[in-house]
């Protein structure tokens, strides 16, 4: 055996026996340092004839990659293991829940609200908006409901200092709207109603939404197929049966109740309609035999109900945190 | 209005069943609330006479009974009831009979005696009835008729509600003609002659000029037996209609109001001194009513008076003393027409009303007055006897019918679909609506019975009923396409709610209408928006925030054991104006509560505090930057409390909540509280892209120590009043006590960021810059520190 092979057998084991990275560069200096036993031998070439010098040249070369490579697996397992090392211990249990705070939500009535005027919105509906406290005007005689009407019966009303009512239904807002917007006219109207009342099913705050289509020759028929379209969309019941019923309102003729057949196959009422009285068009200066349309309102807490399977109306008033991030 | 659907029947019978029927009328507009059977099912239950009646051996309280069922053999049947005796007719079950309860009636021994059925009560067949014991049939009940068609059980009570524009279907009459109108069936009419007067007695009716009485008939019927029973026929339609019977004569008014529809009022002869006027009331006259309730009757009530005193309101009430009673002997019958304009209203005045007078306000058949006596004067004798006197009949002021046109083409413009002049003059004909027809279409004159028919529009829908709301199209809509506008500049309320959700605030929903207290403790506000007639005292003024209702709202959710609680709302408030007008603006709250986050291993267990809320107020307004001020306000703390200005107007206000308000609403600590005008929120403007420079910033910082009293923003506006064009930015980073700063200071780091759009900034402009901000600062107080 040479004495290179004899120098790189020596190198070899003496890098498996290392323990740490110190202790390989120390290895590493023994053998391929400025005197390292394979420096020393490359530094004595020199002395040997150019055919002699090649040949050990080579050798030596052969032996010195071999020790680098060997040095570098070493160094690479010790380094491969300390990054492992280092990975486990900064493992994090991924299972603990985000910091910070998670989002709340919006009520259920809101939802509904925002859900039925963006349907609208879709069919070119833009949404118009009233005073809460109305006076006598805007919430009944525009609407073709003169005092002493049997129709105020039907309507308990909060009244205010002044005489003035909170309003019992958003159909002042069609008022006001058609008293400041010549047709075509095209609008929802989501708000906070009043009434003497106080149950399992009436609150004497709710929640209504009026709608409101003028223009050249809007018909009943447009109507029907409005508000069909509109439940079918917001129950997401394609085949959902809509019927209209023949009722009464002082502020529409060819009036109509909205009912729906729900999965019992009962029929449940879910709005008022109708085609605006010629009284209420003149009332607010649009001429009836040059414009017709039609109007409807429906309860918003009450779509919100059907819609969650909520069956007190009460709770959507007392604000219980539990009921309340069921929607969120 | 209640009815039995037997009482119809024998007016109007179509071959529909009794659901159909119900259909029909909801659809035609007439919505049948309700439809519920006269008495439960039960079979196998025939008309039976006790013919033999002995007690039992073995039982005392039992008897043993011989039944003739109309058989032909009497049936022993075993009867344990305190009233049965020989001669009784009562209700029978026969061996097989089905009681309700699935009650099976066999042959049985009770006490070792056959017994062959079961004598019954009114309770058992489950038409209860107030005897103790069987139920007694009159004498002249059929033997072996089942029960159920003698006392006529297979009926079935409807429930309608009557709009208050359909006041002609107040009646049987009414409703059998609407029936006869929508299925064509025919309409057995009354057969109503006149009653020939027997003797000449009248009294003298008289019309003041300004009481808005059209017809007044009148009618004098003597020597009545007022206390003869009332008929079972009369009292079964009565009851089924939801009347209670009372004696013979108000029975018959009651009668004919519900078959007729015609209001009508008996008074005792005897108590009516003089003639009869129908006049208005004078200012300090009273009246005792039949409800025993004593009116100061003013002005602008009608009344029936005698020759001394008012003895009835008109259209509304009988008074108590000149009514019929089971004594009186002699009567008189009054069948009138009061304008509906006359009786609209006083109901609901006076706190009370009726049968009539809710028939009157909404419009009684201005033409049934005579029929109507005539029909009641035939029952009077034939239940009461007596001698009637003529009729007389005083008219005042009738209304008058116009005749209303309808176009046939504006009868398919508004109902979208196109009828045949042909089929709408089908409709009319069926409807009773005489008319006249021309090439544009028809001239209607309404009957004395509609009230509701006096444009074309109440024409149409009357078309649209009769043809069927279900028969018109509904075929998607045509319509002009147009988009709805979408101001960029406007944060829209759905965005504002996502925001403050998204910042872990929960939006409630609270009554506009609030106590009192709330006002005063954090609004400041002694003089709120009353209400004339709240739900309740604790529901009686419109609040001028929405504090109270978030205060509430958090005290709740604490009972319910929630011990973080953030909420918000968007609602109306009403400030009252100095004028009696009412400002009513939409404003923004929120209130949190707890810890700054959920309870939780990640995060500090920190309380919410101002700064929190802050953050939130500053998220709503971004990128607008409010000024905040410090502000005194009723519901918080004076020290943690900011006014927020937008452009120098007050926009709304934030603080935590005055410790006597947490001590007095019970709660643990101190929510922080938010109020903003929803308008200020609203608007974020438009983004005008400034120039992005491709040069290098420069950054300092500036360390200033002030006095602790001495705001933040007071040095850093300073310092921007003194920024050089080329300060991009200018903000506080840090806020410092303790070790280097003095007691009593603290130390405020600002950044500044200066850079310019065009070149590299030199040194000495950076370092002029900075010195002059620190001028600025240095003259509003603050020190380098060192």
């Amino acid at each position: 055996m040479s004495n290179v092979d004899v120098i790189l057998k020596e190198g070899l084991a003496a890098l498996d026996a290392v323990t740490d990275l110190v202790e390989l560069e120390q290895v590493k200096a023994r053998f391929l340092g400025k005197s390292g036993a394979l420096t020393e031998l490359l530094k004595q070439l020199g002395k040997l004839s150019p055919d002699e010098r090649k040949t050990a040249g080579a050798t030596i070369n052969a032996a010195k990659q071999a020790f680098e490579a060997r040095h570098n697996e070493v160094r690479d397992g010790f380094n491969a293991a300390k990054l492992a090392a280092q990975l486990a211990a900064e493992s994090l249990d991924v299972t603990l829940p985000g910091r910070g705070t998670t989002p709340a939500g919006l009520h259920p009535v809101t939802l509904t609200l925002e859900r039925i005027t963006s349907l609208f919105a879709t069919m070119g509906f833009e949404v118009a908006d009233g005073p809460e406290i109305e006076t006598d005007f805007h919430n009944f005689q525009a609407l073709n409901i003169p005092e002493n009407h049997p129709a105020r019966a039907m309507q308990d009303t909060f009244y205010v200092e002044g005489g003035d009512v909170l309003r019992t239904h958003t159909s002042p807002i069609q008022v006001r709207y058609m008293l400041d917007h010549q047709p075509p006219i095209k609008i929802v109207a989501p708000g906070r109603v009043y009434r003497v009342d106080s149950d399992a099913t009436h609150s004497p705050m709710f929640h209504q939404m009026e709608g409101l289509w003028i223009d050249q020759n809007v018909s009943f028929a447009d109507l029907k197929a409005t508000i069909t379209e509109f439940l079918r969309r917001f129950f997401e019941r394609d085949d959902m049966q809509v019927r209209f019923r023949p009722s009464f309102f002082p502020f529409t003729e060819t009036s109509a109740e909205i009912d729906v057949l729900d999965e019992q196959g009962r029929w449940l009422e879910v709005g008022g309609s109708g085609m605006v009285h010629p009284n209420v068009l003149r009332n607010v200066g649009i001429d009836p035999e040059k414009y017709t349309g039609f109007a409807f309102g429906i309860g918003l807490d009450r779509f919100a109900m059907l819609r969650y399977g909520v069956n007190d109306l009460r709770l959507f008033f007392e604000n219980d945190l539990t009921f309340l991030k069921q929607f969120n | 209005m209640q009815f039995s659907e037997q009482w119809l029947r024998s007016r109007v019978n179509p071959s529909l069943s009794t659901d159909e029927l119900s259909y029909l009328l909801t659809m035609a507009g007439l919505e049948v609330e309700d439809v519920t059977a006269a008495a439960p099912a039960f079979t196998g239950v025939v008309v039976g006479e006790v013919k033999e009646c002995e007690k039992h051996e073995n039982a005392d309280r039992l008897r043993v009974t011989k039944v003739d069922v109309g058989t032909g053999e009497l049936v022993q049947i075993v009867c344990g009831a305190p009233n049965v005796a020989v001669g009784v007719k009562v209700p029978c079950a026969l061996p097989g009979a089905i009681l309700p309860g699935d009650f099976k009636i066999k042959p049985t021994k009770m006490r070792g005696v056959e017994s062959g059925g079961m004598l019954c009560s009114g309770k058992e067949l489950g038409v209860p009835d107030e005897v103790d014991g069987l139920m007694l049939l009159p004498a002249d009940a059929p033997v072996g008729q089942n029960i159920r068609d003698y006392l006529g059980l297979d009926d079935s009570l409807f429930t309608l509600k009557i709009t208050p524009n359909r006041a002609d279907c107040l009646s049987i009459r009414g409703i059998a003609r609407e029936v006869a109108a929508l299925t064509g069936s025919p309409l057995a009419a009354w057969d109503i002659a006149a009653v020939a007067p027997q003797t000449d007695s009248q009294l003298a009716v008289a019309i003041a000029d300004n009481a808005p009485c059209g017809r007044y008939v009148g009618r004098v019927v003597k020597n009545v037996n007022a206390a003869a029973p009332t008929p079972d026929w009369m009292k079964r339609r009565l009851e089924r209609s939801g009347l209670r019977s009372i004696s013979a004569i108000v029975d018959i008014t009651n009668y004919i109001l519900l078959e007729q529809g015609q209001p009508m009022h008996a008074f005792d002869l005897g108590k009516i001194n003089g003639g009869i006027t129908v006049r208005m009331a004078a200012a300090g006259e009273k009246l005792v009513c039949l409800n025993e309730k004593e009116v100061a009757l003013t002005p602008d009530l009608m009344v029936i008076a005698d020759d001394q005193q008012p003895l009835a309101i008109a259209g509304i009430m009988g008074g108590l003393d000149s009514g019929v009673t089971t004594a009186s002997r002699d009567i008189f019958l009054e069948s009138a027409f009061f304008q509906p304009e006359a009786i609209a209203g006083k109901a609901r005045a006076l706190g009370f009303g009726s049968d009539s007078s809710y028939r009157y306000e909404r419009g009684v058949d201005f033409a049934l007055q005579t029929e109507a006596i005539e029909r009641a004067t035939a029952l009077v004798q034939e239940i009461c006897g007596g001698e009637a006197g003529p009729l007389t009949e005083t008219v005042g002021q009738l209304p008058q019918r116009s005749s209303v046109t309808v176009r046939t083409a504006r009868v398919a413009r508004v109902l979208g679909v196109a009828l045949a002049a042909e089929q709408i003059a089908a409709i009319f004909t069926r409807l009773g609506l005489a008319f006249e027809q021309n090439d544009a279409g028809f001239v209607v004159s309404a009957p004395s019975f509609r009230f509701d028919i006096e444009i074309e529009e109440d024409l149409i829908e009357e078309i649209a009923r009769v043809y069927g709301y279900d028969n018109i199209p509904a075929d998607a809509p045509v319509a002009a396409q147009t988009m709805l506008p979408q101001p960029e500049g406007l944060r829209v309320r759905s965005e504002v709610r996502r925001l403050l959700a998204g910042r872990d605030f929960q939006e409630i929903v609270s009554y506009a209408f609030v106590e009192e207290k709330w006002e005063r403790d954090f609004a400041g506000n002694a003089n709120p928006v009353r209400l004339i007639n709240p739900i309740a005292s604790q529901m009686s003024v419109m609040r001028s925030s929405l504090i109270g209702g978030l205060v509430d709202t958090l005290a709740a959710n604490l009972n319910r054991k929630h011990s973080r609680v953030r909420v918000f709302e968007i609602a109306r408030v009403f400030h009252k104006q100095a004028d009696g007008s009412v400002q009513q603006p939409e404003v923004v709250a929120g209130l949190a509560h707890g810890g700054r986050v959920d309870e939780q291993w990640g995060s500090k267990a920190e309380r919410v505090d101002f700064y929190d809320i802050k953050a939130d107020v500053e998220a709503l307004l971004y990128p607008r930057m409010a000024e905040y001020r410090k502000a005194a306000h009723p519901a918080f703390h004076p020290g943690r409390c900011a006014e927020v200005l937008l452009g120098g107007a007050v926009v709304g206000v934030l603080g935590e909540l005055h410790p006597q308000w947490v001590q007095a609403y019970g709660l643990t600590n101190a929510p922080v509280l938010f109020e903003l005008a929803v308008e200020a929120v609203e608007q974020v403007g438009r983004v005008q892209l400034a120039p992005v420079s491709k040069f290098q910033p420069v950054r300092r910082d500036l360390a200033l120590v002030v006095a602790e009293d001495v705001n933040a923003a007071t040095i850093q506006l300073a310092m921007k009043a003194a920024a050089s064009a080329f300060v991009r930015e200018l903000a506080l980073f840090d806020v410092y006590r303790g070790k280097g700063v003095d007691e009593g200071k603290k130390s405020l780091a600002f950044r500044i960021v200066l850079q310019a759009a065009d070149r590299t900034l030199v040194d000495d402009e950076v370092e002029q810059a900075v010195a002059a901000m620190l001028a600025a600062a240095q003259a509003a107080g603050a020190v380098l520190r060192a």
